[in-house]
């Protein structure tokens, strides 16, 4: 049996564990209360200033994606994967070089405090 | 029908004679099953090089000089018997037979027998110790000649005979060549130029004697003979060899009734037919339009030219080759002195006019003879310096109309010095001549797809011989690039209009210290997975700060951030340095206690050092603190950075090494380590000649002789494979670190991304010659600053994995999860040959995640605290 719980903004960590135009990971539960490891960004030049995307890389196959380098291409903040070097989207979690797609999060920084919704 | 026939039976070619020329033959004609060849040689070896014979008293041995191997020819399905000197030919019947009396039937003979040197009949000459210089048979006389002589002198002053004083000065013979004519060769260039060329080679202590006749060879008083001259001098000497020219080998055309020349040679039309049809005759053996050529070159062209035409004939496209002279410049390089001819050198053309440049102190001399209208470039002679000989070689053969003052063309340091446009050469200009490729050949390979000056030169191989030609080869290229509209375009991504170069000179000289300083100035965006480690090795190259410094961070690729290579399942590699391969039994227990201990994949690496695999992210920093207290340093394996320096014992172990490689590399991989560069850079030091280091595969090589240290740069195995370049000999000590230190500077300075040192040399303006003149003559004047740069990055050394394990703040970076310290339940091992290895897909097993302290394993987390 699978238990449900609401979504709602939970406390990740500190701003200050943020490391600048750089990633972390953090393992939350899922709806379904199964482990779930989230790759978060800090960017603080673009325009959302911070990001929150699944750390499973697809296509590499391995949980890998806070250790990419960020970066945008035209103007779309990325990830590129350390394995193989494809770009995900920030935004909307797109593969820009082959069809797949990575999960994304909604992620505020609210009273020096990280905060992800689900 | 006629196919059936012909593959039934196919045309016997027999060949005579297996020098360069001969074996060129049957490598064009071997490419047509239609024919079985047999080749049939006087001599014992197959064919070797005599172009580069004289470097077999630089170290090369017959086997690297020969040209084919039985095992080839047998791939070929070629026939060859050495030791079978043709005695006899049957034109009739149409068969050969040799010496020992075996008889070959042949529908086309191909007489490549060469030429011998000449003897001139001077009484005294058939004693002991008087030699020629021609076979390889000869070469090994002279070297057990000169083992009991202590002075050389060689007869004649031609090209052939500067080249055999080279040989006897490196025997060390005190050596002098005496000359019949008033100039040392005289065939190829003119009296200026020959007095010149004679100061320089009495410069390297090689004693010249022109005008002088011998009259005979007498008993000596101090030496084993003495020469007398007709002028009433004499010349005492141990060795005397002679290099007075060459005669055709045409005895056997003599006696069997072939046409021959008035002064010898075999009569051949210009399909190198002789007065038989069926028999041809190639290279310095054949009389071309009354004219011997004794040249490789066109012996190569006469060679095609028969395989060709005998196609031709007994083929189906019926065209016919022909030979029609060929080119008699030259550019060498004797005893270290450039010197070029071209064309009419001595300027016998009716109305030909001269300009002629002298300067005395820095020993460069330079004519050319033009037209009488000055609109054609007749020839010309190059003393010193050969810069200029592609350019005007081109004029010449493509008869290009020459600038309004031709003198420019040879004035150094004149303001507006013409360039030879190459949109004016014809296609069929030759643009490499050691690969005979020309500008039609390389518009093909663009046509073929070539997007680069580096892709031209790997299909075609232009430039990759002697590498006169590579700047030739760019600006026709990138002539060609334009003309398509293709932009030559260096950028590194869209974020900076610049090559990694250009942004290594605005880090330097505006003095940039920051990735966010320089985006500011003169990036856009956020930057990208290419821009930020290029400008992270630059600041590193620059600044050389600790990589892991605040704002550097984010620049660095996962390997560099977590300081060890990521594996495919996101676990790391562990690698320590071990400078040479060298290590102790006691480190070596080390690295065995810290792999068991943390159960990692354990395997020598081919760099001679112990990779550890599969330590996940937070093992690293307890896995290195163990190390470091062992005194282990970082391996940089992640890094564009030095690798490794492999070396063999050298001569503390070895019978045979003759200087100490192993003390050399360790010093060489300690003064380098943590150099952050384009890419990575492997360094190999052999003791000795035998090269167990293979230092010729590496960007830096050096082996070991009796005298000190060759250096050799740019080699690579790997993807792909390059022989490394010789780049300087017998340097000592600090001479070679001094090189060593300049060329990695200027490689670190100008090399493109990801460009290891065999393609940045490939691709290098120049080649070799101007990276020689760079570090060894400072032709750009910046040796200084390169040497201070090196001191600077050597001086301030620090292994990163020290300074990391005793930086709590860098040590975050290692915690598995931001809010939680349990590890990737992803990363999953299963056991292989005793040792563990990544479980793929469907060995995996679901399992929640686990807490990974555990009893005695620190984690990065506990580290910390304790820093």
């Amino acid at each position: 049996m699978t238990t449900t719980t609401n979504k709602a903004w939970r406390t990740i960590c500190n701003a200050s564990d943020l490391v600048k135009d750089s990633g972390i990971s953090a393992l939350i539960a899922d709806a379904t209360g199964e482990d779930e490891q989230i790759a978060i960004f800090h960017i603080p030049n673009s325009e959302e200033k911070i990001y929150a995307v699944g750390n499973y890389d697809p296509i590499g196959q391995a949980n890998v994606l806070y250790r990419g380098l960020v970066g945008c291409i035209d103007d779309e903040p990325v990830v590129s994967s350390p394995l193989y070097k494809q770009h995900y989207s920030l935004k909307t979690g797109r593969c820009l070089q082959e069809e797949q797609t990575i999960s994304v999060y909604d992620i505020r920084i609210e009273n020096e405090q990280v905060q992800l919704f689900y | 029908m006629n196919t059936d026939k012909q593959l039934l039976t196919k045309t016997n070619i027999v060949v005579v004679g297996n020098g360069m020329v001969g074996h060129h033959f049957v490598e064009e004609m071997a490419k047509n099953p239609n024919y079985q060849i047999t080749v049939l040689s006087a001599e014992s070896r197959l064919a070797y090089d005599r172009v580069h014979l004289s470097e077999y008293f630089g170290g090369k041995t017959a086997d690297d000089l020969a040209m084919t191997t039985p095992e080839h020819y047998e791939e070929l399905g070629v026939n060859f018997k050495t030791n079978a000197k043709v005695i006899l030919i049957d034109k009739i019947v149409q068969y050969v037979t040799t010496e020992n009396g075996e008889t070959y039937h042949y529908d086309k003979l191909i007489l490549a027998t060469g030429s011998y040197p000449f003897v001139p009949p001077i009484p005294g000459k058939d004693q002991d110790h008087c030699l020629v210089y021609r076979t390889i048979d000869d070469l090994e006389d002279i070297a057990n000649s000169a083992k009991v002589s202590k002075v050389g002198v060689v007869i004649g002053g031609g090209l052939l005979g500067l080249e055999a004083a080279n040989a006897i000065k490196q025997l060390g013979l005190q050596t002098h060549v005496v000359e019949f004519a008033p100039q040392l060769m005289g065939v190829q260039i003119d009296g200026g130029g020959g007095r010149l060329l004679r100061e320089k080679i009495e410069d390297l202590g090689v004693k010249v004697h022109t005008s002088k006749a011998t009259n005979v060879i007498e008993k000596g008083d101090t030496s084993r003979y003495k020469l007398c001259f007709n002028d009433g001098s004499e010349l005492e000497t141990d060795l005397i060899l002679f290099s007075a020219g060459i005669r055709p080998y045409d005895n056997l055309a003599r006696e069997f009734e072939l046409t021959l020349g008035e002064r010898g040679g075999i009569v051949v039309n210009n399909q190198c037919q002789t007065s038989d049809e069926n028999i041809y005759a190639i290279g310095e053996c054949a009389l071309w339009n009354n004219f011997i050529f004794g040249l490789v070159a066109p012996g190569y062209a006469m060679a095609k030219v028969v395989a060709k035409h005998i196609d031709g004939i007994t083929g189906e496209n019926g065209d016919i080759a022909e030979f029609t002279g060929a080119d008699m410049s030259t550019k060498l390089k004797l005893m270290g002195v450039e010197v070029g001819s071209i064309g009419d050198a001595h300027g016998k053309t009716a109305g030909s006019l001269t300009y002629t440049y002298e300067n005395q102190p820095e020993g460069v001399y330079k004519k050319i003879v033009v037209s009488a209208d000055k609109k054609a470039l007749l020839g010309a002679v190059l003393i010193g310096d050969t810069s200029e000989y592609d350019t005007l070689l081109q004029y010449m053969l493509n008869a290009i109309e020459l600038p309004e003052s031709p003198e420019g063309l040879i004035l150094p340091m004149a303001a507006d010095k013409p360039t030879l446009g190459v949109d004016a050469l014809p296609e069929s200009a030759t643009i490499c001549s050691c690969h005979n490729v020309t500008k039609g050949d390389i518009i093909a390979s663009i046509d073929a797809g070539a997007t680069t000056v580096g892709d031209v030169k790997s299909c075609t191989k232009a430039g990759s011989g002697c590498g006169g030609c590579a700047a030739l080869v760019k600006s026709v290229a990138d002539n060609e690039f334009e003309k398509r509209g293709v932009e030559v375009k260096k950028d590194i991504c869209e974020h900076f209009a610049y090559s990694r170069r250009e942004i290594f000179d605005i880090v330097s000289v505006e003095k940039i210290k920051t990735f966010d300083e320089l985006l500011e100035k003169h990036g856009k965006g956020l930057g990208c997975e290419i821009c930020k480690p290029v400008a992270g090795s630059v600041l590193a190259s620059v600044w050389n700060d600790y990589i892991l410094k605040k704002p550097h961070l984010s620049l660095q690729d996962t390997n560099d951030t977590y300081l060890g290579n990521m594996q495919k399942d996101g676990t790391y590699s562990v690698v320590p340095r071990i400078a040479g391969g060298e290590i102790t039994p006691d480190k070596l227990i080390v690295l065995g206690e810290v792999a068991n201990k943390y159960n990692l994949y354990t395997k020598i690496t081919g760099g001679a050092r112990v990779d550890l695999f599969g330590a996940r992210v937070e093992q690293l920093p307890p896995i290195w603190k163990e190390l470091v207290d062992a005194g282990f340093e970082t391996g940089h394996a992640y890094g564009k950075s030095l690798r490794t320096v492999k070396s063999c014992v050298g001569s503390t172990w070895c019978r045979y090494g003759v200087q100490d490689s192993m003390s050399m590399a360790i010093d060489l991989e300690n003064r380098y380590k943590g150099l952050r560069a384009p890419h990575k850079i492997k360094f190999g030091v052999s003791g000795c000649t035998r090269e167990c280091a293979e230092a010729q595969g590496k960007d830096i090589g050096i082996i070991a002789t009796d005298n000190g240290w060759n250096l050799y740069v740019a080699g690579n195995g790997g993807m792909k494979p390059r022989h490394a370049d010789l780049f300087a000999t017998d340097l000592d000590d600090e001479t070679l670190v001094k090189y060593v230190d300049r060329i990695l500077m200027f490689y670190v300075q100008t090399g493109d991304r990801l460009q290891r040192t065999s393609v940045w040399m490939d691709n290098l303006e120049g080649g070799l010659a101007y990276l020689q003149d760079v570090v060894m003559k400072d032709s750009l004047g910046i040796t200084d600053v390169l040497e201070t740069q090196m001191a600077s990055i050597v001086g301030s050394y620090q292994c990163e994995w020290k300074t990391t394990i005793e930086d709590p703040e860098a040590l975050k970076r290692f915690k598995p999860f931001v809010n939680s310290d349990k590890g990737d339940s992803n990363i999953q091992f299963v056991t292989e040959r005793e040792q563990i290895r990544p479980a793929r897909g469907q060995e995996k097993i679901e399992v929640t995640l686990i807490d990974t302290i555990e009893n005695d394993t620190e984690t990065a987390d506990a580290l910390a605290e304790e820093a």
